[in-house]
């Protein structure tokens, strides 16, 4: 089994110096959120909130975002500001419903993911036995075949695309990686002895399962949700970027793709190209952080492992802050 | 019985990666055959066996059953038969195949050995001197990483070839003054025309490889056997490269040998940027050719490089790091 392809996910040890400092280390659930409110899960929330507040909020104040106008390409200022597309189009309008339109196909592709690995990966492991064989082997082998370009195959067969089938075609391709890693823990969790001791008690699985199995899924599933959105982000916006995206939605892709077609880069029209992949890096920048907030706070072996390279040596040598 | 077991994995994925290719256009409401047929009549006169072989390829003859239709279509694949591209036409899909290989081996398999190596020395740096300057490159990476890369080339394209007119907008040499083969001049072009797709690409992966080692090297510093070649007493120089960078670097390793087969795939949305005449390219002409013979092809030889280095990397990994043999 392709057992390397799991090692470079995110155990990610960010840089977060001022927990160490904080020092408590308390289990309790309202000890878990003073953890996570650190400056970096802060700054995540922030820069991520704004975005979805502006896809949300900024579509009702905008103009229309197709309306051809004589003023192509005319520079941020004025009526329009962010400036004009090739037609005419107001920029600032075509980033507003876009931002709409990515974080609709950001979300519902992180959803559908959500949910067909925890079909496979959790129930899979759950059941044990052929159940599981097949499961796995079903992941494992759409985790080997390439992503992108069998996303390409299936989109160009269809010649009018909704943005509900690209959702689709993205969910459909993208789940094996998370489902193993939820099979992973499952399979530790389903032998621990509380879950041991609900079975004998004579639980139902369904109950087993979200009772005393989820729960401790939680933080893994929530990371792979966020990194989720992510990638379903890009992978739309390279989908529309070469032109076999949703049929007339409005993305970032979509975005950049007329901009490209447009000749944006050739005019200079650096108003047009330059904001929808801001807008991506900087969600991508936020979730990121919220994410390596997360794992910091369900995943101790980062703390442990961090105060004893400090003791290592290196230009922070502040001895050793945790008890054994 | 461990490496027959993997071999049959492979077997089996690959088994479903064709079978993929022989259901999607089966499964999908258009009728592939007859698009091709009037693209083909455009360019002239088609020959009987061509509607045949693409009817093998797409499955529309209805009086054929459909098991008959895959084993045809198997019969097809073994035999190197992958049809007439549109695109090219009348070159058949291996040729041109093999004509965009080069391309993007040497393009993508080049910039991917330079930002693994680079990528993994600042890793370690940042690792090993945790807090210092180097370290505090990694925030950094996490904003590079989340940028869409043909993005990236876009500004990049933007400033260096239209603002400072450095580079050459797109294609892969100068089509005027070159002609392709072995000699000085073609060979500065390549490497002219090749250097935007290049950066591109080594910015936007060198950060997976920086912060994968460097995660890798604090957790490998905490290690016992660290402790007690610091307690022997051995220059630091020697507990960094042989002692902890030589372990931290396996799960990279690994991921570094499936990244270059990744990289027939090549970066398809970056040569759409940059025109560039590799695999990507060619799999984006198909595309908007409505080229299925072509884009089946494509698919089918990228996704059996992927699978091919998956399961060297497989095979190898056990000899890398023996602790994976006690646990499988």
């Amino acid at each position: 089994m392709p057992e390397t392809l799991a090692v470079t996910s995110n155990t990610a040890d960010g840089v977060n110096e001022q927990d160490a400092a904080s020092g408590g280390r308390s289990t309790t659930t309202s000890g878990a959120w003073q953890r996570l409110l650190t400056a970096k899960f802060v700054t995540g929330t922030t820069m991520v909130l704004l975005i979805v507040m502006f896809g949300i909020v900024a579509p009702f104040f905008s103009q229309n975002p197709r309306k051809i106008d004589n003023v192509g390409l005319t520079p941020p200022g004025g009526g329009h500001l962010l400036g004009t597309t090739q037609i005419g189009q107001d920029v600032f309008a075509q980033l507003a419903y876009s931002t709409r339109g990515s974080l609709i196909v950001g979300v519902a592709v992180a959803a559908l993911i959500l949910a067909l690995s925890a079909l496979f990966g959790i129930l899979g492991a759950y059941i044990g036995g052929t159940t599981d064989e097949g499961f796995s082997l079903l992941s494992n082998v759409m985790l080997v075949i390439p992503g992108l370009p069998l996303v390409i195959v299936i989109a160009s067969y269809v010649q009018q695309k909704s943005v509900l089938l690209v959702i689709l075609v993205l969910g459909l391709t993208g789940w094996a990686a998370s489902a193993r890693v939820l099979r992973a823990q499952t399979l530790s969790l389903r032998n621990r002895d509380y879950v041991l001791a609900s079975r004998v008690a004579g639980e139902r699985s369904w109950r087993v399962i979200c009772v005393e199995i989820l729960p401790n899924l939680l933080p893994v599933m929530s990371s792979g949700f966020v990194f989720g959105i992510v990638g379903a982000i890009l992978a739309e916006a390279g989908l529309s970027f070469i032109g076999i995206g949703a049929s007339g939605s409005l993305t970032w892709g979509t975005m950049l793709a007329g901009a490209s077609d447009g000749q944006a880069l050739l005019f200079g029209a650096w108003w047009w190209f330059a904001p929808p992949g801001l807008m991506i890096a900087l969600l991508g920048t936020g979730l990121s952080l919220i994410n390596f907030s997360i794992d910091e706070v369900i995943n101790p072996k980062l703390r442990t492992y961090r105060v004893r390279a400090i003791r290592r040596g290196g230009p922070h040598r502040k001895g050793s802050v945790e008890p054994a | 019985m461990q490496v027959l077991k993997k071999l049959l994995f492979y077997l089996i994925a690959l088994f479903a990666a064709v079978t993929l290719n022989f259901a999607i256009p089966r499964l999908l409401p258009s009728n592939p055959v007859d698009i091709l047929l009037g693209k083909l009549a455009q360019q002239g006169p088609i020959p009987p066996q061509t509607r045949k072989s693409l009817q093998l390829l797409f499955g529309a003859d209805p009086s054929v059953p459909l098991w008959r239709q895959y084993v045809d279509y198997l019969h097809s694949l073994v035999t190197g038969d992958f049809g007439v591209s549109v695109t090219y036409f009348p070159a058949p899909v291996v040729s041109v195949i093999g004509a965009a290989i080069p391309w993007t081996l040497a393009l993508v398999g080049l910039t991917t050995v330079l930002s693994f190596t680079v990528g993994m020395a600042i890793g370690t740096i940042a690792g090993w001197r945790r807090g210092s300057w180097v370290d505090s490159l990694v925030p950094a990476t996490t904003i590079l990483h989340s940028l869409p890369y043909f993005w990236l080339a876009l500004v990049l394209v933007y400033l260096l070839s239209i603002r400072v007119g450095a580079f050459p907008l797109s294609g892969g040499y100068d089509v005027r003054h070159t002609t392709p083969g072995p000699s000085w001049d073609f060979i500065a072009s390549a490497l002219h025309y090749g250097f935007l797709p290049a950066l591109t690409i080594v910015i936007s992966s060198i950060g997976a490889w920086l912060l994968g080692m460097r995660n890798m090297m604090v957790s490998t510093l905490s290690e016992d056997y660290i402790v007690t070649a610091e307690a022997k007493g051995l220059h630091p120089m020697r507990i960094m490269t042989t002692y902890a960078a030589r372990n931290a670097a396996l799960p990279s390793i690994a991921g570094f040998a499936i990244s270059l087969g990744f990289v027939v795939a090549g970066s398809v949305v970056m040569e759409q940027v940059f025109s560039y005449p590799g695999i990507g390219n060619a799999f984006l002409l198909a595309v908007q050719n409505n080229d299925y013979a072509l884009m089946q092809g494509l698919f089918l030889v990228i996704t059996m490089a992927v699978l091919g280095a998956n399961l060297v990397v497989d095979l190898l990994y056990q000899f890398i790091d023996p602790r994976t043999r006690a646990r499988t």
